[in-house]
């Protein structure tokens, strides 16, 4: 193909749209001008203006999580690249492909501590796959095309493309984007078949197993959702998942135990530990899933699906690991199971099943309900009863509600759920959902919220106003930095230090003034109504749910402990944390 | 402790683009991660494919190293990663200047030695030598304790460098 010159600026929109992007979040400032000028100047390309940086790079995550396709964001140098480091760690920790391009100071100012420079690609290196300064803009379309490449293959990650504004003037010959190999960065796909086929003579003798899946199926994409349910459904094995799995195994199956980990279900966790084989697939063996690592799951073999070697044996020694994307190894190993005579044996089987029942019969979940006052779990339950759907779609922001949406609204498919789970980033879920709303335009879009991470990108409100996108913020308010004040009063004696939400805003009369709509729910016998005006409001609703203020998100795992010293409820005698458990976090 | 967690020193060497920040790259995986780096060498060694390679020595339990060697995989520009120490036999060789001043026996004692390690005398004054020295990094170590109590004044050493044995490349 010929070569066309253009400018840099141009270049950027030309290969933005060369791999098929329709919409990128943003804010300008001074080192990006030419190439908002270029946006200014064409079609193809929707640009959805945020209030912050941070939530420019959320709401690509929410679009990108709720689509699969890489999301894209543009700020400007300086303030707007730092801005942007806590979304871009975000994307990082949870594997979301993003595209992020940030204006530079110009080539030559570079280093003299310019106005709004900074050192981006110094900033960014650790929490970025990859990142490049531009130093001209003929390597400018190759740059953008290997980010692309980058940030979508492999593990998926958020990639930083720093651009000098004297490179955005400058004219280069522009190339549309070829199938080339990369030089260094091949990610396998496929896995290994021998181990493979060892795996499913695991799986043929497993009396006591249990699938663990992770969000690398969701990230695999639906063909690794659908051969995942495929493959449980023909073993009958129990299935459990994190965080960032939830909804690629749909939770009103039969198999389905519930999210394990820290606040995971007790049928979960005890199943990890008893276990006596754990496929994992597409997760990670993080903190918040094993506890205490001496204590994981002590019997059990351990297989390992991941697209990234890293992450095997990192935190957990596995006994076969498999190098490959989620799709194309379940689609291997389903296809070697069925080719082969033997079975997991049926009695040991229906014995681990009952003991399983037995677990569930604990009902980890319970809580006492209440006439008077709106329990949380309550809120969400009923929240979950009335907005199920197909075209529903959930994120959160970051503690108590957060969990407490896990546990109780369930999730039947993938890339419905958003959620910040490795960073942990308080004020991700609003502009999230601002982002998935853009991407699915008539869905029901809510972000449950607590009333103190919800302020922390509260400006949001604008963008939603201006780009008249409905989403719907649920607010457990219980005047409390909930999961703050709940590890307080278990390992620091009840002393809450700085954990009141002191000072709150009226969130209905916050809503108004934006132009959005605020509604408030203090009473459960109220609550069905109100949510269903919610959902009837086709414009941004604030929905300030006024909750227990004490109530704790229970069953947990005390930090330090392995999963078979779960704490029920609120007692205290179980709650001992040892001096080492009070040591994590 | 059981073996698993039994400390190892291991050298790496890995191959990467010669691009601006690889070297930063690098050293801030070892530093982000809590990774030991006890030496570290750094130079270009195809000028047409502009490829460097960085020799890195290191100590972690097997775990670790395991991690160390997915985790610089995994970097964009690395080429190939190599454990020097587990995969193959291999050779590591480090290089120092030593700088020794004094007079008298003392001066005679420091030359006399240097012979015995084989250091070759690059600059000289009454009063100084410089001994250029190249081995083990035990050996240099062993080089430098001697050269203490006869006057050392400064040393600079290059780290390891290493290569497996045998016919193929890395």
């Amino acid at each position: 193909m010929a070569a066309q010159e253009m400018t840099g600026a141009e270049i950027v929109i030309k290969a933005l749209v060369d791999q098929g992007v329709d919409t990128i979040f943003g804010y300008p400032g001074g080192a990006v001008l030419p190439i908002y000028d270029a946006l200014f100047q064409q079609q193809k390309i929707r640009h959805i203006l945020v209030r912050h940086e941070q939530a420019a790079v959320h709401a690509a995550e929410g679009y990108a999580r709720s689509t699969g396709k890489p999301g894209v964001v543009l700020v400007t140098s300086g303030p707007g690249a730092t801005n942007a480091v806590t979304g871009l760690t975000d994307a990082l920790m949870d594997s979301i492909p993003l595209v992020c391009i940030t204006g530079q100071v110009p080539t030559h100012l570079i280093g003299t501590d310019a106005f709004q420079e900074a050192d981006t690609v110094g900033i960014t290196r650790p929490c970025t796959k990859h990142n490049w300064l531009v130093r001209s803009a003929d390597d400018l379309g190759r740059i953008m095309h290997e980010a692309f490449y980058v940030a979508t293959n492999g593990r998926p990650g958020p990639v930083v493309i720093d651009i000098p504004k004297d490179v955005q003037f400058q004219k280069a010959d522009y190339l549309a984007p070829q199938n080339v190999v990369h030089k260094t960065y091949r990610p396998r796909v496929k896995g290994d078949i021998e181990q493979i086929r060892a795996a499913v003579e695991l799986i043929a003798k497993a009396k006591k197993p249990v699938f663990y899946t992770g969000g690398g199926v969701v990230n695999s994409g639906p063909s690794a959702s659908l051969l995942l349910r495929e493959f449980v459904r023909l073993t009958g094995f129990p299935i459990t998942s994190t965080l960032m799995g939830l909804g690629a195994y749909p939770a009103s199956d039969g198999q389905w135990l519930g999210m394990l980990g820290m606040h995971g279900t007790y049928e979960a966790n005890l199943a990890m530990h008893d276990a006596d084989l754990i496929i994992c697939v597409g997760a990670r063996f993080d903190d918040r899933v094993t506890g205490n690592v001496a204590a994981f799951s002590p019997n059990a073999k351990k297989i390992h699906i991941d697209i990234d070697p890293s992450s095997i044996n990192k935190n957990v020694k596995v006994d076969i690991a498999i190098i490959g994307d989620c799709a194309h190894v379940l689609e291997d190993m389903l296809r070697i199971y069925k080719a082969k005579a033997a079975r997991p044996e049926k009695t040991a089987l229906a014995r681990w099943w009952e003991q399983i029942e037995a677990w569930r019969g604990k009902r980890s979940l319970a809580y006492k309900a209440s006439d008077d006052i709106i329990k949380p779990q309550y809120a969400i339950e009923r929240l979950c009863a009335l907005t199920r759907g197909p075209d529903t779609y959930i994120t959160t922001e970051v503690g108590q509600h957060q969990m407490w949406a896990a546990q109780h609204y369930h999730f039947d498919e993938p890339n419905h759920w958003m959620t910040s789970g490795g960073l942990g980033t308080m004020g991700y879920g609003f502009p999230a959902a601002i982002g998935a709303q853009i991407a699915h335009p008539d869905a029901l879009v809510i972000d449950i919220a607590g009333e103190a991470s919800i302020q922390m990108n509260i400006q949001e409100l604008s963008t939603a106003i201006q780009f008249m996108l409905p989403v719907k913020i649920f607010i457990l308010n219980n005047s409390y930095m909930g999961m703050v004040r709940q590890w307080q009063e278990l390992l620091h004696g009840g002393r809450y230090s700085h954990s009141y939400s002191d000072a709150l805003p009226d969130f209905v009369k916050l809503a108004e003034a934006y132009g959005a709509v605020g509604i408030r729910a203090e009473k459960p016998g109220e609550l069905d109504d109100k949510i269903r005006e919610m959902i009837a409001v086709k414009k941004p609703v604030i929905f300030d749910c006024v909750v227990d203020r004490f109530e704790n998100c229970y069953p947990m795992i005390p930090s330090g402990a392995g999963h078979h010293e779960m704490i029920l409820g609120d007692d205290p005698e179980a709650a001992t944390v040892t001096e080492e458990g009070k040591m994590l976090v | 402790m059981t073996i698993q967690d039994k400390i190892e020193r291991h050298t790496l060497a890995v191959l990467v683009d010669n691009e601006a920040g690889v070297l930063a790259r690098v050293i801030g995986l070892f530093a982000g991660r809590g990774y030991n780096i006890e030496s570290l060498t750094v130079a270009e060694v195809d000028q047409a494919e502009h490829m460097s390679r960085i020799t890195v020595v290191t100590r972690g339990t097997p775990m670790v190293i395991e991690q160390i060697r997915a985790q610089l995989e995994r970097l964009v520009p690395v080429h190939k990663v190599v454990d020097l120490t587990a995969d193959r036999p291999s050779i590591e060789r480090e290089m120092a200047l030593v700088k020794v001043a004094g007079i008298g026996e003392k001066r005679v004692e420091a030359l006399r030695l240097s012979e015995a390690f084989r250091a070759r005398v690059v600059d000289t004054t009454h009063a100084s030598f410089i001994f250029e020295v190249t081995g083990a990094p035990e050996k240099i170590d062993a080089f430098v304790a001697l050269m203490r109590p006869l006057g050392l004044v400064d040393v600079s050493r290059t780290g390891v460098v290493a290569i497996a044995r045998g016919a193929e490349a890395m």
